[in-house]
């Protein structure tokens, strides 16, 4: 998981006439020659911006989206499901690391991304400001989104800035694993006792939204992004993303007998594209500015775990404590 | 060879590891760095998959399959130590807890590699690989932080006086110590106890912590022969809230 629906700030062009024009024709001529961009090499300001944005979006929605699914660590059910759930939401936090390692290669350090995080000043996914209300919940968040992700992240595994692209790589190899786990649960579910199946089509119903919001805002609704996709920031339209995940997932949902509550879902058999009703964008805006169901939770339980573990870090950098080499 | 004695062996090695694994998952998501959350995230799956190898093999001598076993006892059915069944505190807790536990988990699983009783001796071989790790996780955290700042150091050694009661219980003894030492099946509690007060001096000594005379300390038993402390069964009901739904469903 988690990345997608990214914000983005509105691309200031005038920053841009401050940059050498000299070596920002040869830096746009590396990315449209298919190089990677690497820590040390030159980039105009904005592209670091962007970057550093889009890379910790995505680092917070790990940390963050753990919480959701995280509940349901303690209360599953079976030896199965628990050590696979375990092993699921670790991963995500192992991403995290991973991402805020590769977003401190531009100049912030992570310390100063998770201060941001707590203060409100950084976003991460919307979806995960939605509670995992049943065990259901957190199987749809473990198919679902993280389907969502693989797509979102797929996509921009092959933008320009190396150290991204090589976590992306990686995080996505462990996706897939939670896309196969997610998906065995959801059919346990789907072909299981009664119960089991008006828990798994509640869950799917409450979920439907934050799906459809997970890709971000339609192309004609979001700030020109024309710029990040020629520098390989941004990989692929949020619709073009979203069409992508119906395309893939809508006919399996629909193979379980699943109901996807969006009665005008279709393909359009004339432009091979889903024809469906636009979520409520005003509630996605809502949202991500703070007034979900769960922003106020979230950041709460962030901040206690950084407040409580606050001296153990003042600890490590304390002078006096002596590197340990975790050896026998 | 009295296969009561075995079975109690096995229940209170498999309910020690269930419920430390599910102690130690509590802090996905709340560790004091992201490594840890991973750290203590790998160890509860270690100690939950241990746990089942020692369910499986008292399924093997006709017990109820794991997930029965584990997710449909009462408190007063579990044999665990009460040491493993405290609610995490704050991370200092947790990390003395782990270390205490870790270990004497590492000294009964090398004599259970040992043991007379092959069943037992296979899986302790192939497990005490993975809580090595554990135990030194364990002592780089101690000997780091114990020597760190006066903070640290004040939470650690309260931590460390609260927990060895409860630490000392672990090594409370079953009906059947005698009958387990005698035919081979491992050295029994205070033969691993001697053990590892040994080991965990060996790293204290190399901090500033203190440990306190333990002459002095009364253990805290009751926990292998179910009796428990107030924190358990509200641990066990959690763990079974969606299992119990419906207990013949596949999920």
């Amino acid at each position: 998981m988690y990345g997608g629906g990214n914000v983005f700030e509105a691309t200031k062009f005038d920053t841009l006439q401050n940059e050498d024009p000299a070596k920002l024709a040869e830096f746009e001529a590396r990315i449209a020659r298919g190089e990677k961009i690497e820590p040390t090499d030159w980039m105009p300001e904005l592209y670091r911006k962007q970057l550093i944005r889009m890379i910790e979006q995505h680092a917070h929605s790990e940390i963050i989206g753990a919480l959701p699914e995280g509940t349901w660590i303690t209360r599953a059910p079976g030896f199965r499901r628990k050590m696979a759930q375990m092993a699921k939401v670790q991963d995500e936090v192992g991403h995290a690391q991973l991402l805020y390692s590769a977003a401190e290669t531009l100049g912030k350090s992570r310390e100063q991304m998770l201060t941001d995080l707590i203060n409100g000043k950084s976003k991460y996914s919307n979806v995960f400001n939605y509670p995992a209300f049943t065990w259901a919940d957190s199987n749809i968040i473990s198919w679902l989104i993280d389907a969502g992700a693989i797509v979102n992240q797929l996509a921009n595994a092959k933008g320009s800035y190396g150290p991204y692209c090589r976590a992306l790589d990686r995080i996505c190899a462990e996706e897939a694993f939670h896309l196969k786990y997610g998906h065995d649960a959801v059919v346990h579910m789907a072909t299981g006792s009664p119960k089991q199946r008006e828990m798994i089509q509640a869950a799917l119903n409450r979920w439907w939204t934050p799906i459809m919001h997970f890709f971000g805002p339609p192309d004609k609704m979001s700030t020109h992004t024309e710029i990040l996709m020629r520098w390989k920031v941004k990989m692929a339209s949020n619709d073009d993303m979203r069409q992508q995940f119906l395309d893939m997932y809508v006919p399996k949902i629909w193979e379980l007998g699943l109901t996807v509550p969006d009665p005008n879902l279709k393909k359009n058999p004339e432009t091979g594209k889903w024809d469906y009703t636009e979520p409520d964008w005003e509630e996605f805006k809502r949202v991500i500015n703070g007034d979900g169901p769960c922003n106020t939770e979230r950041l709460a339980v962030r901040r206690t775990a950084e407040e409580r573990g606050a001296w153990v870090r003042r600890a490590l950098l304390h002078p006096k404590a002596k590197y340990v080499k975790p050896l026998a | 060879m009295n296969e009561q004695a075995i079975k109690d062996l096995l229940y209170k090695l498999a309910d020690d590891q269930l419920i430390l694994g599910h102690r130690n998952s509590e802090w996905t998501g709340f560790g004091p760095i992201l490594e840890e959350d991973i750290a203590f995230s790998s160890m509860a799956q270690d100690k939950i998959g241990h746990s089942l190898a020692f369910y499986t093999l008292l399924q093997e001598l006709g017990e109820a399959d794991p997930d029965t076993v584990a997710f449909t006892r009462n408190a007063n059915q579990f044999h665990n130590s009460q040491l493993v069944e405290l609610p995490n505190g704050e991370y200092d807790f947790s990390l003395i807890r782990h270390f205490l536990f870790d270990n004497a988990e590492i000294i009964r699983f090398e004599m259970l590699s040992q043991s007379s009783y092959e069943p037992i001796a296979k899986v302790a071989t192939k497990l005490k690989g993975e809580v090595k790790y554990h135990v030194l996780h364990a002592n780089t955290w101690i000997k780091n932080l114990g020597s760190s700042t006066e903070e640290a150091i004040l939470r650690l050694q309260s931590s460390l006086n609260e927990a060895l009661p409860y630490a000392l219980g672990m090594f409370e003894p079953s009906k059947y110590e005698q009958e387990l030492i005698d035919s081979g099946v491992y050295a029994g509690e205070e033969a691993v106890k001697a053990e590892w007060l040994k080991r965990i001096q060996a790293v204290i000594e190399k901090t500033e912590l203190k440990l306190p005379d333990l002459e002095s300390i009364a253990p805290r038993y009751g926990g292998r022969y179910g009796n428990h402390t107030e924190h358990l069964q509200p641990l066990l009901d959690e763990m079974a809230e969606v299992f119990k739904i419906d207990p013949t469903a596949e999920w």
